[in-house]
């Protein structure tokens, strides 16, 4: 039986447009197609990956334009499409005025006092 | 104690963060406990084993480059795999493979090996314990 | 695995407490998974020097979390045993180890 583990996502938008994905949630995607257990939490600014309709086009260095910016909303949705359970911390979410119909579908609220309970339910929680 | 194997995930570049240090350290403790450790290296972490690191004199402190002994990322890596075998203890330094493309550091020091995230999950399903040191 | 929380705090607290300490506040009181160490190390153990921001420390110790900084980082920023607040006890950087091989679950932050 493979280990449970939890993904805990707080860091955000740090490389990724040099990386062109977000590592942590590339990472996330890598070790389910691996056969991983892994249930993510995204809190803090990560919060914001979750947010439908985000544009990361356009980026050009001299002649040198990015033709494959992030699409982090909808490598969020892909997760849950793979089967990924998926949560938000809705204090945080508040705290940077989105709302649930912000969100691409299939991530599920969670407020910041059940964390304790969400976390026990793991074999192993790793902070991002 | 009965040996364990603990597992490790590192992030930071080299000479960019405390963590770095911090991260050694752990290594350092657990393989002179006796534990196996597996390190996965992720991101600029990948940096720490580069094989083509070369130190320098401190002109500010009046040091030439023998006197700053100045051990680089690559030689605590080293060192660490030297206590492993002193130890009779197993130190597995795994190096994220894309990471190591994109970063242009394939040459890395003798004992470091490529791998994927699924070397990391393998890691982590076979370990006691795993400890992921994220970066900011 | 066994019960309990190693968590390893590597940032300072002047800005105010943080949802970390927060979170080691509340999985202490609400004993789901046994005890919760709180392991400062680096920045993190600045606000063991007796000051306004170590109250987020001492409430930590009031709450049942049992606070520790490593030895190291005090002797690194020239915080002696002295200038510390009485609820946060110097620990060498082994006891993550001992923790890990126990099966806690370790976070950091």
């Amino acid at each position: 039986m493979p280990k449970k583990i939890l993904h805990v996502v707080e860091s955000a938008y740090r490389a990724t447009l040099e990386e062109q994905d977000d590592t942590v949630l590339w990472f996330t995607h890598a070790m389910k197609g691996a056969g991983a257990d892994v249930t993510v939490v995204l809190r803090g600014n990560a919060v914001n990956y979750a947010v439908e309709g985000q544009n990361a086009s356009g980026l050009a260095l001299g002649a040198k334009k990015q033709t494959q910016p992030p699409t982090l909303d909808a490598d969020v949705a892909k997760l849950v499409s793979m089967g990924v359970e998926l949560y938000y911390v809705e204090e945080d979410a508040k705290a940077r005025g989105l709302r649930a119909t912000d969100f691409v579908s299939g991530p599920k609220g969670l407020a910041q006092a059940e964390l304790g309970e969400l976390f026990a339910r793991f074999d192993l929680v790793f902070t991002w | 104690m009965p040996k364990k194997h603990l597992s490790f995930l590192l992030m930071d570049a080299p000479y960019e963060q405390a963590r770095t240090t911090t991260g050694f350290r752990l290594v350092d403790a657990a393989l002179r406990k006796g534990h196996d450790v597996t390190v996965f290296c992720y991101e600029g972490a990948v940096g720490l084993a580069f094989a083509k690191q070369v130190p320098h004199a401190n002109a500010v402190h009046g040091r030439d480059v023998a006197q700053e002994d100045h051990p680089n990322p690559k030689d605590w890596v080293a060192a660490l795999l030297t206590l492993a075998q002193e130890k009779n203890a197993k130190l597995v330094w795994i190096q994220c493979g894309l990471c190591v493309d994109e970063r242009g550091v394939g040459e890395c020091v003798p004992g470091a090996v490529r791998g994927s995230p699924a070397d990391f999950l393998k890691a982590v399903e076979s370990a006691d314990n795993t400890l992921v040191i994220p970066t900011r | 695995m066994p019960g309990g929380y190693l968590l390893i705090e590597s940032r300072d607290v002047f800005e105010g407490p943080t949802p970390f300490l927060e979170l080691a506040r509340t999985l202490a009181q609400e004993k789901r998974e046994g005890p919760v160490t709180l392991f400062l190390v680096e920045n993190g153990v600045l606000p063991t020097r007796r000051c306004p921001s170590s109250e987020a420390l001492s409430a930590l110790a009031k709450a049942g979390v049992e606070v520790l900084a490593d030895e190291f980082s005090l002797k690194e920023r020239g915080i002696g045993r002295e200038r510390m607040i009485p609820e946060v006890k110097p620990a060498a950087l082994d006891v993550v180890i001992e923790h890990m091989a126990a099966g806690k679950k370790i976070l950091w932050h």
